[in-house]
């Protein structure tokens, strides 16, 4: 990946985090934390991976997204509207009574969204049937998912997980945002999923671990997945819950509650930017 | 007025019978901070267990503890204790009868915010299908304080069900409860209201309000859905002639369906289900949604208004 895309994701990244704060204080309740910890994954499949048309978010042939962890659909939503899936303003509706923005992603409501999900460790499954999909209508799409660290704590993941080397989906590459943390604290307190490179890799998966805030590592690995043949591919990204925003980085207090409005402003301030 | 939520009731009682009964314990599905068990972590670390996002090896571990003498309560959201854990809460609960309390938060469309994914309508409906499982559906803290320390003695599993919203405390404290039994709350000849949970506090209200119309309506606090009241929820639709049910739940297969059930066999008189019309929930603020969905006082007097015509017109 050129320097000129890597400052151009850098400033998308930044708009998508202003976004996430933005939305989430406006609907006062929501999930900063890894919503934040995904925005150079999300925004690099956005901008840079995936073919897929805001003029037309049902194309049959688009790469599809699903994001198993579902609560983070703040940064979901931020990219479809950096994207022109629907206008930006509409993000200051997230959660309230008659917005096609809902606490959790709904493909019924929203433009763009490929999957419903919100309930963990469902959405990788389907992710793996979308694939089966593509495979079976000889159609050369590419699947993505993003799951939780502590969403692979259910036992549906790892079933998902078998399914798709079982079947060879090598057009299904999924993110694991590694930010450590669930809600009841460490994901190696709570419940410990560790090792998770080695667990993907004995269910036959390709494993690459890489920096999650690191645009060409991103890419580089992305470009990988896709030269893999006969197998899924599993980045694991490490990351920082929070990230950008330095009161919310590592603190498991903010998985889901929403900043407000002095602590937006002070927020945007450290994301600096904005379009005026 | 005070407001308390009945998750936060829940996680006081549960303090207390901890300290009462050292065979209590506890367990949770990284929702210990929302279901409010994380109060009951704090005090006895050692009988707390966290199964992480694990909602199926949560309600199968509680089994594993039932059947070598422990009485656990295992909670998470409704939607994942009843939906996601269904079937292991069939085969390994309620099938070999064990003494697991799983009590379910965040019931009903007062979830607000998260949206219709995680907002049960269908949880009492499925609890109330599985033999042997009895079912509760407290309307307040006073009430919840009750019916945890009840489903504790109770031998057998109990699904209690429980809110996120801080609600009205509208029950006295000296209250009786009784697993089982149906409370006349008010008493009224004219119709009568069928209710539990958040939408007893609205029949209250629309009863307050058909008063003043000359229509009096009795309310019913039917707090145990199964085993339902089934005697007195006769007795009191024989005497009032027309009836309705109000719950904060899909009225396909919950307390609607549990007094029609019971009525059509013993007393059939015209009635009418206030509840969710068959529908998922979706993201807003709580009282938004109830408004939205008519899960109002006056949607209630409405209704009442309904049957108390259909009636009075033969
Ligand atoms: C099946 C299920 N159980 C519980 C929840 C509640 N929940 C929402 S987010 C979350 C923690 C997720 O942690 P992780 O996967 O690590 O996500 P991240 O740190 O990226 O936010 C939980 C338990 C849920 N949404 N779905
Ligand atoms: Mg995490």
């Amino acid at each position: 990946m050129n320097q000129a895309k890597v400052e151009e994701l850098s400033g998308r990244a930044r708009e998508m985090r202003r976004m996430i704060i933005e939305m989430l204080a406006a609907s006062k309740s929501g999930h900063p934390g890894g919503s934040l910890s995904a925005v150079e994954i999300v925004s690099t499949l956005y901008f840079a991976a995936m073919n897929i048309d805001p003029a037309d978010p049902h194309k049959p042939d688009r790469d599809r997204f699903v994001l198993s962890k579902g609560h983070a659909a703040p940064v979901l939503y931020a990219a479809l509207a950096e994207k022109g899936f629907f206008p930006r303003e509409e993000l200051l509706t997230l959660r309230k009574t008659g917005s096609q923005l809902q606490g959790h992603p709904d493909m019924k409501k929203t433009p763009g969204v490929d999957m419903s999900t919100g309930s963990l460790g469902q959405g990788i499954s389907a992710a793996v049937g979308m694939a089966l999909a593509g495979k079976l209508d000889k159609k050369d799409y590419r699947v993505y998912a993003l799951l939780g660290d502590g969403e692979c704590e259910e036992g549906m993941v790892w079933e998902a997980a078998m399914a798709a080397s079982h079947y060879k989906l090598d057009n299904l590459t999924a993110f694991l945002d590694y930010n450590g943390l669930q809600i009841d604290g460490p994901v190696q307190e709570v419940m410990n999923p560790t090792p998770l490179a080695e667990k993907w890799q004995a269910f036959g998966w390709e494993v690459i671990k890489i920096d999650g805030h690191d645009f060409g590592a991103i890419w580089g690995a992305l470009e990988m997945a896709g030269e893999t043949k006969g197998k899924p591919t599993m980045i694991i990204a490490r990351t920082v819950k929070g990230k950008g925003v330095s009161f919310m980085e590592n603190q498991v207090g903010w998985h889901g509650n929403a900043p407000n409005a002095e602590q937006a402003a002070q927020a945007l301030a450290e994301l600096g930017g904005g379009k005026s | 007025m005070t407001k308390i939520a009945t998750r936060t009731a829940y996680g006081q009682t549960l303090v207390k019978l901890g300290e009462e009964n050292p065979n209590i314990v506890v367990l949770d599905a990284d929702l210990s901070k929302s279901t409010k068990t994380a109060d009951f972590a704090k005090k006895f670390p050692e009988r707390f267990f966290n199964a992480g996002i694990a909602e199926a090896n949560l309600m199968g571990m509680s089994a594993g503890l039932a059947a070598a003498g422990k009485i656990p309560f295992a909670s998470t959201f409704a939607v994942f204790a009843t939906g996601r854990a269904f079937e292991q809460v069939r085969n390994s609960i309620a099938y070999p009868k064990l003494n697991v309390k799983v009590a379910a938060t965040h019931a009903g469309i007062t979830v607000g915010e998260d949206g219709g994914s995680h907002q049960s309508v269908e949880d009492v409906s499925l609890m109330r299908s599985l033999p042997n499982m009895t079912v509760i559906v407290p309307a307040d803290a006073v009430e919840t304080d009750k019916a945890v320390r009840a489903a504790a003695e109770h031998q057998g599993p109990v699904y209690i069900r429980l809110g996120r919203l801080d609600l009205p405390v509208i029950l006295p404290e000296d209250y009786e409860f009784k697993l089982g039994k149906a409370v006349v709350l008010r008493e009224g000849w004219d119709a009568a209201v069928f209710a539990n949970g958040t939408m007893l506090a609205l029949a209250l209200e629309a009863a307050e309000e058909l008063a003043r119309e000359g229509v009096e309506t009795a309310v019913i606090n039917v707090s145990t859905v199964k085993p339902l009241d089934t005697a007195t929820v006769a007795e009191v639709a024989r005497q009032a002639g027309a009836v309705v049910s109000a719950e904060e739940h899909s009225i396909i297969g919950g307390l609607g369906s549990a007094i029609a059930e019971a009525l059509v066999e013993n007393c059939p008189v015209p009635m009418e289900r206030v509840g969710l019309m068959d529908t998922f929930g979706e993201s807003g603020s709580p009282w938004e949604l109830m408004e939205k969905y008519g899960l109002t006082a006056a949607g209630i007097a409405a209704a009442v208004r309904r049957v108390h015509r259909r009636k009075t017109n033969g």
